[in-house]
């Protein structure tokens, strides 16, 4: 008779989790009240039936324990009974499905004057593209994707040129416009998905797909991938922040189009020269990084990765945490540089020095740190070289104890963690995996041999 | 039943004589079932590891050193595709398809029994192509046990290369062995019965194998297309499924071809498969409890019906795992109606299960615990389906640990119940011996409460947005840090349910040496696999004469009987009432 109890204190007990459970759907933040309304429908009819199949089965059980005197009642059929269950089930199965088709025909149908907005989704990382003043996206193509033109913009028609690209991983919307989130994948399959908007929908590379919504509150929303897109697939987050119109227009201000993008000079390496000279003091003349004041090769560097990093320390994103003391002392550094120009000019100059082979310091298994390396291989290339489309910088030839304080400050969030900080913030979740010191050594002992 | 005239008048049986023809190459389809049973357990083992290592990571994200990204979705895919085709699928199947088929019908052996060898030998290639992944240069394939492109075959996914090849290979021949067998058990079910045993004569049990057996041969033939044109995109450079596209900075030469292509056709296998393993165990646990409830199944036609109809459904309803991926989303009112109408006949199952318990005479034996617990469990996972299926819902529990928790208690935790229910059932016909009766109580508790201790709680992760398939959360503002303790909790369920499966395989492996023996038919059912001769069965099964059926498999508590069971090979006797006769 256990199991008469189980199965009466598990129909108790889901009800009594169900109700007591801290772990519900997150507060809406969107038009979507609907869906949760389908839900809950659902939720009662399911419950109902759940907690009458089973309480009616202990009830049959309990009563019809066995008893070796008794013989069990010979009823092969009863063909009135069963079709009242089959009518009653079909009745309650209507029930739940009416709501949910219509609610699926608004979410098929955009509403007419819906803003737009192309969210691109490409291995590990998100970006954003407005129609701008002309309201037309203009048109890409696979084809024209390289370190220049990320978005594969077509050189062909001029709609694009107004576009706005947001290299970033978050973007604004306005609060209670509904907007239609055109979807685009660069590689592969992604899902562009804001819990509080309840909305998803994957991202299919070869064709555009979309959801839409209107947002309702006011406030800064994680977005996830939710659909399996690779070994860093859990690192791809991005935010969407609702604005009022005020707020929004000043975002939207400082968002560049693609004519503007274009319109960038190269950076001037000989003005680069003459800014250098500060850097020189602790990352030495050539670039090649002296352990005596904990300053790393920059001469592997690409210009990308530098700009960023400086931008980073410029913006208060990185070497702002008390416990990163080298990232600190970057700051007021980075901050010598006025305006992008200098930022450009000085990392023209750094590409142009030849970068040394550092000596190694650290001892460790370099078999492991292969198994290891498979994981950071993804981004950072088989052979360590680095990978612009990833913003993935070069490993092989970097000092390796400037790399092991790095994975220890991503490891304890003293880098990364801001939420500017996108490829920053992969980092966190991925030198997470490494747990000890050990496997840092046996890591930077296997990249030492590239 | 044109075969049983020369099944029926057999002079010799000419019975295997060496160890090998016996045991190793043998044709009889019950060694055959052990083998693929074994095989199948032994697989299944190693899949269950692999869930113990991810709940390892989910519960405790930073204390294990041997788990990193790659390896963790390597254990998801394997996990996931070991226990769906390789387990699943080969153990109702080819194990207790080959094993029950002819028993239950009164026939001496399947039909092709050189194939039905040949079928087992395929299946063991191809397990053994699928754990070689594991030790080739870059592992297992990563790609999620839905192995979607273009992700499964471009670098960024673990085991892209020699792994997502040996994976499809893999498949393919298992597919080989599938369809050798599948096609044995058809015909068997059609030509081999024997005199008296019409097709609503069947016990539920051959109802289901048979259904989902057509299923299978309709449906794997759509993963076999897949897995070439996929090994094809990989190994030619060929774009079925594969657009232009730019993989990790580099433009590759694909162009023109579709990912949602790959989809439907995986779904359009994927959806069936799941009443591939939903049926047998369906027919399984009818027949569990009409036995150990003493009483007959309730509506037998109607059961019978439902599982037909739920069979032909399930080609129609595929698309609802894609309610979100970019398809036509026009698509979803179709799907959506056809999803939910599928729940109608599985609800009459359910119904009637029930009322098969209700004025029975109930024994709580172990086989009759497990079947309660399915019957529990597949009730919550058919009702967490109709949120699924209803497309608005779908939209924001897509992709989270909702779907995990749904599809692990309707098709994970439910047909194991029946499986273990099945296994302990028909183990005294099998070994001849009794198992410990004490042990398989305490192996049934630990599993029937410790998987409800993992999964509900699960279902509330997806309320919250929790995505599946996540190495680690890291700190999302939605997500409170009571969900990380929830995490932990499900872990160490997972361990004590895991762990706890070694009561099983103790108690089935010393019961075969220390059991008290079965005697015939300890259980006193109805139906033809317990009425043999011999106990086990010998080769040929029936000695000389194949059994007479005379009455339908659920003769329970026959008023004026002399005792509560007639047997389907006793002849009418002018004292029973002739009430429940089922001829067609």
């Amino acid at each position: 008779m256990k199991i008469v109890v189980a199965l009466v204190l598990l129909v108790i007990g889901s009800l009594v989790f169900h109700w007591l459970s801290p772990w519900w759907m997150t507060p809406l933040a969107s038009n979507w009240s609907a869906i949760d309304t389908t839900i809950d429908i659902t939720l009662y009819i399911t419950g109902v039936v759940f907690v009458a199949v089973n309480l009616f089965m202990a009830w049959a059980i309990f009563r019809y324990r066995y008893d070796p005197s008794r013989r069990s009642h010979y009823e092969p059929e009863n063909k009135k009974l069963e079709t009242w269950l089959t009518v009653i089930t079909s009745v309650g199965v209507a029930a739940m499905l009416a709501p949910g088709l219509v609610v699926w025909a608004d979410f098929v149908n955009v509403p007419e004057g819906a803003d737009e907005m192309e969210v691109v989704g490409a291995q590990w990382a998100w970006s954003y593209r407005l129609p701008g003043d002309d309201g037309v996206l203009g048109e890409v193509d696979s084809t024209f994707v390289g370190p220049l033109n990320p978005f594969g913009m077509s050189p062909n028609d001029p709609a694009g040129n107004d576009d706005i690209l947001i290299s970033s991983n978050e973007v604004h919307l306005l609060i209670d416009r509904p907007v239609k989130f055109l979807l685009r994948s660069k590689d592969v399959l992604h899902n562009f998905a804001v819990p509080q908007f309840r909305v998803k929908m994957d991202l299919v590379p070869g064709m555009v797909t979309y959801a839409w919504a209107t947002p309702t509150v006011k406030g800064k929303y994680d977005l996830l991938c939710m659909e399996l897109c690779g070994i860093a697939h859990y690192t791809m987050r991005g935010y969407v922040v609702v604005d009022e119109q005020e707020d929004y227009d000043s975002w939207l201000a400082k968002q560049q189009t693609w004519s503007e993008i274009q319109s960038i000079p190269p950076g001037d390496a000989i003005a680069g020269k003459a800014s250098y000279a500060t850097c020189a003091a602790c990352h030495g003349q050539q670039g090649e990084g002296l352990v005596a004041f904990n300053s790393p090769g920059l001469a592997i560097l690409p210009a990308w990765y530098i700009t960023r990093q400086i931008e980073h320390f410029k913006y208060g994103i990185r070497g702002a945490n008390e416990g990163d003391t080298f990232g600190q002392q970057m700051v007021p550094m980075a901050n010598m540089l006025a305006d992008a120009a200098a930022i450009r000019n000085v990392t023209a100059y750094i590409e142009t020095l030849v970068p040394e082979k550092p000596v190694d310091t650290i001892e460790g298994d370099p078999h492991k740190g292969a198994a290891y390396y498979n994981t950071c291989g993804a981004c950072h290339g088989a052979k360590a070289q680095g990978n612009y489309a990833l913003q993935a910088p070069p490993l092989a030839g970097q000092d390796d104890w400037y790399l092991k304080r790095q994975l220890e400050n991503f490891r304890l969030g003293l880098r990364g963690a801001h939420k500017g900080d996108t490829y920053g913030h992969q980092m966190v979740l991925m030198a997470r995996s490494l747990q000890n010191e050990q496997s840092i050594n046996d890591l930077l002992a296997y990249l030492n041999t590239l | 039943m044109q075969n049983v005239a020369i099944a029926d008048q057999i002079d010799e049986l000419h019975d295997p004589q060496t160890f090998i023809t016996k045991y190793i190459w043998s044709q009889d389809h019950k060694v055959i079932a052990i083998q693929y049973g074994l095989t199948a357990i032994f697989v299944g083992l190693i899949a269950l590891a692999l869930s113990g290592l991810m709940r390892l990571q989910l519960g405790f994200p930073d204390a294990f050193d041997f788990i990193n990204p790659s390896d963790y979705l390597q254990f998801v895919t394997m996990h996931g595709m070991i226990m769906v085709i390789y387990l699943l699928t080969a153990l109702l199947l080819g194990g207790f398809g080959n094993y029950l088929i002819p028993l239950m019908i009164g026939a001496r052996d399947m039909v092709f029994p050189f194939l039905n060898m040949l079928s087992y030998w395929f299946y063991l290639v191809s397990v053994i192509v699928l754990l070689t992944s594991f030790f080739v240069p870059g592992g297992p394939t990563g790609a999620g046990w839905t192995l979607y492109p273009p992700q499964a075959i471009l670098p960024g996914t673990p085991g892209y290369d020699w792994g997502i090849i040996l994976m499809l290979v893999s498949l393919a021949i298992f597919i080989v062995a599938f369809t050798m067998g599948g096609l044995n058990y058809v015909t068997t079910v059609l030509q081999a019965r024997t005199h008296g045993m019409t097709l609503m004569r069947m016990p539920l049990t051959i109802w289901g194998i048979f259904t989902a057996t057509v299923l299978g041969l309709l449906a794997f033939p759509a993963l076999l297309v897949s897995a070439i044109m996929m090994m094809l995109d990989k190994t030619l450079g060929t774009s079925f499924f594969m657009p232009a596209l730019v993989s990790l900075g580099e433009n590759l030469d694909y162009s023109g071809g579709s990912p949602i292509l790959f989809q439907h056709l995986f779904w359009f296998f994927g959806h069936p498969e799941v009443y591939i393993v939903a049926l047998p165990a369906f027919g399984m646990v009818s027949d569990v409890l009409a036995t150990h409830a003493r009483k007959s199944i309730f509506g037998y036609r109607m059961m019978v019906w439902a599982i037909v109809v739920i069979g032909g459904l399930s080609f129609f309803v595929w698309a609802h795992h894609m309610y979100v991926s970019g398809m036509d989303p026009a698509f979803g009112f179709f799907f959506a109606t056809t999803t939910l109408i599928i729940a109608v006949p599985t609800a009459i199952k359910v119904y009637n299960w029930v009322l098969t318990l209700w004025k029975g005479n109930i024994q709580l034996t172990v086989p009759m615990l497990f079947a309660i617990g399915f019957i529990f469990t597949f009730t919550h996972g058919g009702l967490t389906g109709l949120f699924l299926g209803n497309v608005t819902i779908d939209l924001p529990l897509s992709d989270t640990y909702f779907v995990v928790a749904h599809f692990h208690m309707v098709m994970g935790v439910s047909p194991i119940m029946v499986l273990f229910a099945a296994i302990y059932h028909w183990y005294p016909l099998l070994t001849g011996k009794m198992f410990d009766e004490r042990l398989g109580k305490i192996h049934f508790w630990f599993t029937f409460l410790g998987t409800y201790a993992i999964y509900l709680p699960m279902h509330y992760l997806g309320f919250l947005g929790v995505p599946r398939r996540y190495f680690a959360m890291g700190s999302m503002d939605f997500i409170p840090d009571s969900a990380q303790t929830l995490n932990q909790s499900i872990t160490i369920s997972a361990l004590i349910v895991g762990f706890s499966q070694l009561i099983f395989l103790y108690n089935v492996f010393v019961s075969l040496r220390n059991g008290k023996p079965a005697g015939h038919n300890p259980w006193g059912a109805t139906s033809l696999e317990w009425q043999t001769p011999d106990v086990p069965p010998r080769h040929g099964n029936w000695g000389p004469k194949l059994p007479q059926v005379y009455r339908w498999a659920y003769d329970y508590g026959v008023p004026g009987a002399k005792e509560d069971f007639i047997p389907q090979n006793h002849p009418v006797t002018d004292s029973e009432r002739t009430a429940g006769e089922h001829d067609a």
